[in-house]
């Protein structure tokens, strides 16, 4: 009860897991959808950096773009400025200037061009062999391809991609960028997959292991120890995935962090690199404006130095100055003004001071700015110094510093004094414009004598310096102008820093905003080499959330953990799973130890059963044997009829528990089993008789005369089926036993049996003869299922497989009954006991015996017509013919008729062989013919004839007189007329005597022909002078006895005693001894004893024992004997000694009996002895002795 | 002296009957006396005094045995308890078999109390036997005196 609970239990369980199931697809669904989600945020990330990157060169592509405008509309400039002065006067000069502006121009192209290689920006900008054609004859006409080349600049920088060298550059950054996260992505699939595969397998191989050390367990073993074995691997096992799984979790969350790092990492290097490739593109472009500037300024200076100074009169006056420079300002959009001023030494002063029509004025002190408030009238004129540097010229913007010394200023005079020694334009340190307070610097540039050499010394410079022109830069309106026009200005803070004094910066330009944290910081050099300008760029918001970093490896991670999680349930599910497992293990075993014991139960409760059921049969016997009414007698022949149903149900009970408890163990002894089939029949012939069903017995020439084998449970086996059949086969029809070697059925269509041949009538299902003519299931259709049947394995030469079957012409079994026929206590149903009786156990016996006998059976059944059991079995070759001792006594008979013939009249040929196959047995060759008619014919062709049978159903009296006609002329010729014999299914005996008393019939047979019945009919008609003798079988155990020589061993007194006394009264000399030893002195050869009644439990020697010693004192002597060392006369010219010895038992249990016939003991009485018992047990041997 | 012996007689088979429903005896003692024939008169007497002879050697043996507290040897005493229920078995001492069968298992248990309790029993049981059958004799003596012939008293 407790088991099945469990079970169901253990079911319903496994029916919730199923559910379980199926979740994990779902699982793995999800997955797969993040996973792709994955790969395409990443694939959407990668392209954007590379729109950055085309926008920033787009960026600059402006800036260059916008230069080119710049160069054109200075140039238009100029050209207006000269046409509007109406001064054109040297064509040499303006296009020496505009040569200078080229080269000037080129040389930042080309260095433009060089840092942008260096930086492998994408811009394309069209070299420095552009159409420059600066046609002399005409402006214009230099100025259209100018145009046509910045358009063709347009377009290419409008469409970068377009261009072979650049446009590849950065899809190849893409692509680069793209691969690296498929990469990453890839590896950490295959990683995980790796991962995954190698947690299977170890599974596998793990959960394997175990299993199959189990299975390599037996079941014998000890419930307890095979928990342990089976526990501890599996609890090993399971910690040891539990481990790997959290190692592999901790790896997916380590790849996790890792990616983040890394991905973030690189995210901020691409910023950073952003941040400094974007300061150097501000550093740059405002350098090149400053140096745009500085040059135009530098050209103004020489303007000046050409037109001022070279012309007498000079050819620009303030107005002139005043009006260009306000034209060309947009050349210079970071100066705020230019003024030119004059180098007057102390001495000139007076001169120029009158020449002006002012006088010089001082700055004022501290205040270092040029553009102020105040009127210039309210300056002090200037101290006397060595010389002065009044403006002359101003732009309109700064025209409030005309007359003012640039001397007296302390910046500006250091400014002067450098510039003009360096020859260079040169900046002030960073001071507030007081106007627009803003930070500014001023240029100053010396304008020389045109007559100085390139490599003129500074004092030649000084000397050579006639003026100075200066320009002041507001440096935040500069810097913010230029940012204006780059592109991404919004994310990015610029400083300018004037760092020629490295203690303490100056800030020119600058807001607080910004992430100070990070910052570029990119040199600027404004074309003087005394003052250093750096600019430090830093991004205006902080570095927002790399989503990019944290996507993918938080996806990972959700990964990892759903991986891990799915990895935890399925350890728990396995874990369960071997828990129940080891359940079900544990449950199994305990099901098959409740069926050990259950076996055992029945077999010991059978013996229980078998030993008082015994006494009842024997009471009821004896109760039978006295004077009973016609009633009681009834009454105790319906007991000890039912008592023997009960018996033999308890014994194949008994049977079937040995058999599923494995306890039957078979025989291996030579015996002839055409005497195992001739005892069936003739076991089974008077059920047959009394159903008028023919039974018939037939055993191929083939099958050897000797097997080894157990015949007893052979025996069982055909007995079961044929009783079976008779039991199913209702007055009409009959019962055939065949026996075949299964080669000899092998091939269907190489029969040489006749027999077999006629049975299968090759194939076709029921026209096939049969022995009564009844039809009957072709065997066929279950020998065609025979696994064993075709295989060729158990062709040793030591073994034979036989083909036994058993055919009828029963009832049949039902269709859907067939299935379940071998099921113990299952018959084809429920009615089936009521109808026949049986218990339906003898089947499935019968199967399981076949089954340990190596064979298999099946059947083929048609409800009408009948059943066919078939089974094969495997016995052992018998060593050459050796001669089975029991059946001596019909070796005499046998040659008394060896090289008879006989001639069989049968109308149905298959029993005619089947005839003939017994007379074969006893050494007669016979002939067959169909009808008495054609006997007529043949029988005087036939010499010697010795007998004929007659089959009962051939037999007609008219034709017989012809035959008897015909053999009585031929009287003459032979000495002796063949004898008449008739077979027949039933006869009652007046009906045989009658048959004799005509005088035309010497004798009846009485079907199924066996062996004895054939010979004692034979005998008694052969031979004459034999005349048979009186009923053997005395039912007088006084007979049986009668002075036979008995020896009574038994250490009891008492036992002793009875036993003498129970003996004697039979008329038997008995013998008594204590002991087994004292047996022993007594039972040597030559034996005075017929036979031997022994106890089995003795002190010191048991029966066992004793009997084993007398056994082989006989082997040894019949050895003697037989090989002539010991003459037989010496033992009473007996060939071989045997006394047979008999058990005496309280305990009749099948063991001890089986023990007994081991040890060489013929038989046991159980004690204290019962007349029938004995009386069996003793006819063996003295019946014929 | 004709109704002495039938008054015996009736006496021997009223008798033999209760010893029969009394459970002292079993059908083996009724085969025991068809041994008995002319051969043999005294069979059944004879076979009786053997049997009570062993009955006592072997319960003194066994009493022997059992005396020996703290180490029994069972084996033993079931050895002679298995040559007890042979005998008893033989003679048809039916209460004595049936007690020796309980005193079997009591020895196969090593059940020291039951074994000393069913010692005590067969004790009790083959004296009140051996009287029984005393008495049977005696009566069957005073038949043959009187000059009467044993009854055969079928149960």
């Amino acid at each position: 009860m407790s088991i099945t609970c469990q079970l169901s239990n253990l079911t319903s369980k496994k029916a919730n897991q199923s559910t379980g199931g199926v979740r994990k697809p779902l699982f793995f669904l999800i997955l797969c959808g993040l996973t792709t989600s994955v790969v395409i945020v990443l694939l959407i990330f990668s392209p954007l950096s590379k729109k950055e990157e085309t926008s920033s060169c787009n960026g600059e592509a402006r800036v260059l773009f916008r230069h080119k405008n710049v160069s054109t509309s200075e140039i238009h400039a100029l050209v207006s400025f000269f046409s509007d002065s109406d001064q054109v006067t040297s064509f040499e000069c303006r296009k020496e200037s505009t040569s200078g502006l080229r080269s000037n121009y080129c040389i930042t192209c080309s260095l433009n061009m060089e840092k942008q290689s260096c930086h492998e920006r994408q811009c394309f900008i069209p070299d420095g062999g552009v159409p420059w054609n600066l046609n002399p004859s005409g402006l214009e006409h230099s100025i259209s391809p100018e145009a046509c080349v910045s358009d063709n600049l347009e377009q290419s920088i409008l469409q970068p991609k377009e261009h072979e060298n650049h446009g590849e550059e950065p899809e190849n950054h893409g692509e680069e960028l793209d691969w690296d996260l498929s990469t990453y992505l890839r590896n950490t699939w295959w990683w995980l997959i790796l991962g995954v595969l190698v947690c299977h397998k170890i599974f596998a191989f793990h959960s394997k292991a175990p299993t199959e050390r189990k299975e390599k367990g037996s079941l014998q073993e000890p419930l307890a120890q095979k928990q342990q074995r089976g526990q501890a691997p599996s609890k090993g096992a399971g910690r040891w995935r539990k481990n790997i799984l959290l190692l592999g979790v901790m790896a997916g969350v380590s790849v996790s962090i890792w990616w983040f790092w890394d991905t973030n990492e690189k995210i901020i290097s691409i910023r950073r690199e952003t941040l400094a490739n974007m300061c150097d593109e501000r550093a740059r472009v405002l350098q090149d404006q400053f140096n745009v500037s500085l040059n135009h300024v530098h050209a103004l200076s020489i303007l000046v130095s050409t037109f001022h100074h070279g012309k007498t009169p000079s050819a620009i006056d303030q107005k002139t100055f005043g009006e260009y420079t306000e034209r060309t300002n947009f050349e210079r959009p970071l100066t705020s003004g230019v003024a030119y001023a004059l180098k007057v030494t102390h001495s000139d002063r007076e001169k120029f001071e009158k020449e002006h029509g002012w006088t010089i004025k001082k700055m004022e002190t501290e205040d270092q700015t040029l553009v102020q408030d105040c009127v210039p009238e309210n300056f002090d004129p200037a101290p006397i110094q060595d010389e002065y540097a009044p403006v002359i010229f101003a732009q309109e913007t700064v025209s409030h510093i005309i007359s003012l010394d640039m001397m007296s200023g302390e910046e500006d005079r250091e400014n002067i004094l450098r510039a003009r020694a360096s020859g260079k334009g040169v900046l002030t340190s960073p001071f507030k414009l007081l106007k627009s307070n803003h930070l500014g610097v001023v240029l100053t540039f010396a304008v020389y004598d045109t007559s100085l050499p390139p490599n003129a010394t500074e004092e030649q410079r000084v000397e050579a310096t006639i003026g100075y022109l200066g320009a002041s830069y507001d440096m935040p309106s500069l810097v913010e102008k230029l940012l204006q026009q780059l592109a991404s200005k919004q994310t990015i803070a610029v400083d300018v820093y004037d760092t020629t004094n490295a203690s303490g910066l100056i800030k020119m330009y600058g807001s607080e905003i910004g992430d100070i944290s990070e910052q570029h910081i990119s040199s600027l050099d404004f074309g003087d080499p005394s003052r250093s300008h750096e600019m430090h760029c830093r991004f205006k918001h902080k570095l927002p959330i790399p989503w990019t970093a944290i996507t993918p490896s938080a996806l990972v991670l959700i990964i990892t953990f759903l991986v891990g999680y799915i990895f935890n349930e399925a350890l728990i599910r396995i874990a369960t799973v071997e828990e129940d497992c080891q359940k079900m293990m544990e449950l199994k075993a305990r099901a098959e130890a409740a069926d050990v014991a259950k076996s055992q139960f029945l077999a010991t409760v059978s013996h229980e059963i078998r030993t008082p059921m015994n006494g009842v049969l024997g009471m009821l016997k004896m109760l039978m044997d006295t004077d009973l009414d016609a009633k009681q007698m009834d009454y105790a022949q319906t007991a000890h009829g039912s008592g023997k149903d009960l018996i033999s149900l308890i014994n194949e009970v008994l049977d079937q528990a040995k058999i599923e408890s494995g306890r039957l163990e078979l025989e291996n002894v030579p015996f002839d089993m055409r005497f195992v089939l001739d005892d069936v029949s003739s076991l089974l012939s008077g059920k047959a008789n009394e159903k008028d069903i023919e039974l018939a017995v037939y055993v191929s020439s083939q099958v050897p005369d000797v097997v080894v084998g157990d015949p007893s449970r052979f025996r069982q086996i055909i007995t079961n089926l044929v009783g079976n059949s008779i039991k199913f086969t209702q007055d009409k029809g009959h019962i055939f036993i065949s026996v075949h070697l299964a080669d000899e059925v092998r091939e269907p269509h190489n029969i040489e049996d006749a027999v077999l041949k006629k049975r299968l009538a090759l194939g076709c299902s029921e026209s096939g003869e049969t022995v009564s003519g009844f039809p009957a299931v072709n065997a066929w259709g279950s020998w065609r299922n025979f696994k064993t049947f075709y295989s060729t394995e158990n062709h040793n030469s030591d073994k034979i497989k036989l083909l036994v079957t058993v055919e009828d012409t029963g009832v049949g079994i039902p269709l859907d009954a067939q299935g379940r026929i071998f099921t113990p206590f299952m018959q084809a149903d429920s009615s089936t006991s009521r109808t026949y009786g049986g218990t339906g156990i003898g089947l499935s016996i019968s199967k399981r015996l076949v089954e340990l006998m190596q064979g298999e059976m099946g059947f083929v059944s048609e409800p009408g017509i009948g059943s066919t059991f078939s089974f094969t079995v495997v016995f052992g070759k018998a060593e050459t013919n050796l001669p089975v001792t029991k059946f001596e006594r019909f070796d005499l008979a046998i040659q008394e008729f060896k090289g008879l013939r006989a001639l069989v009249i049968d109308s149905r040929n298959i029993r005619a062989e089947v005839t003939s196959y017994h007379l074969q047995r006893l050494g007669i060759s016979a002939d067959i013919v169909s009808s008495l008619s054609m006997a007529c014919t043949c029988v005087s062709k036939l010499r010697n004839l010795a007998m004929i049978l007659i089959d009962k159903d051939a037999w007609n009296k008219k034709d017989f007189a012809v035959l008897d006609e015909l053999l009585n002329s031929s009287k003459e010729s032979t000495t002796r007329p063949p004898k008449i014999l008739l077979l027949a299914t039933s006869a009652t005996p007046v009906e045989r005597s009658e048959m004799k008393s005509s005088g035309l019939i010497d004798e009846v047979v009485i079907k199924p022909l066996r062996m004895s019945v054939l010979i004692c009919c034979l005998q008694e008609t052969l031979v004459n002078g034999k005349k048979r003798q009186p009923n053997r079988k005395r039912r007088n155990l006084g007979h049986l006895l009668r002075d036979k020589r008995i020896l009574v061993v038994d250490d009891n007194l008492v036992n002793r005693r009875v036993a003498e006394g129970a003996l004697k009264k039979y008329g038997a000399t008995v013998a008594c001894v204590e002991s087994g030893k004292a047996a022993l002195a007594m039972l040597k050869p030559p034996h005075n004893f017929d036979a031997c009644f022994m106890d089995l439990q003795m002190p010191e020697m048991d029966g066992f024992e004793a009997t084993r010693r007398v056994r082989d004192l006989e082997r040894e002597i019949n050895k003697k004997i037989a090989s002539g060392e010991a003459s037989a006369d010496m033992f009473s010219k007996v060939s071989s000694w045997h006394v047979p010895i008999l058990a005496m038992t309280a305990d009749v249990i099948q063991a001890t009996n089986e023990e007994c016939m081991k040890c060489g003991m013929d038989g046991y009485v159980s004690k204290p002895f019962e007349e029938e018992t004995l009386y069996t047990a003793v006819a063996k041997f003295f019946e014929f002795g | 002296m004709d109704t002495l012996i039938a008054q015996l007689q009736k006496q021997f088979r009223d008798y033999t009957i209760s010893l029969y429903h009394q459970g002292f005896l079993d059908d083996q003692f009724t085969e025991l006396k068809k041994m008995q024939d002319e051969f043999s008169p005294d069979f059944v007497a004879e076979l009786v005094t053997l049997f009570f002879e062993d009955c006592e050697k072997l319960i003194s043996n066994m009493a022997r045995a059992l005396d020996q507290t703290g180490n029994v040897d069972f084996k033993l005493v079931g050895s002679s308890v298995h040559q007890l229920k042979g005998s008893s078995s033989s003679v048809g001492a039916k209460r004595v078999k049936g007690l020796c069968v309980v005193f079997k298992e009591c020895c196969d248990s090593q059940n020291y109390e039951g074994c000393v309790r069913c010692l005590q029993q067969v004790d009790v049981e083959y004296k009140s036997l051996k009287a029984k059958l005393q008495d049977l004799f005696n009566l069957e003596q005073q038949i043959v005196q009187a000059g009467g012939r044993i009854p055969q008293v079928d149960i």
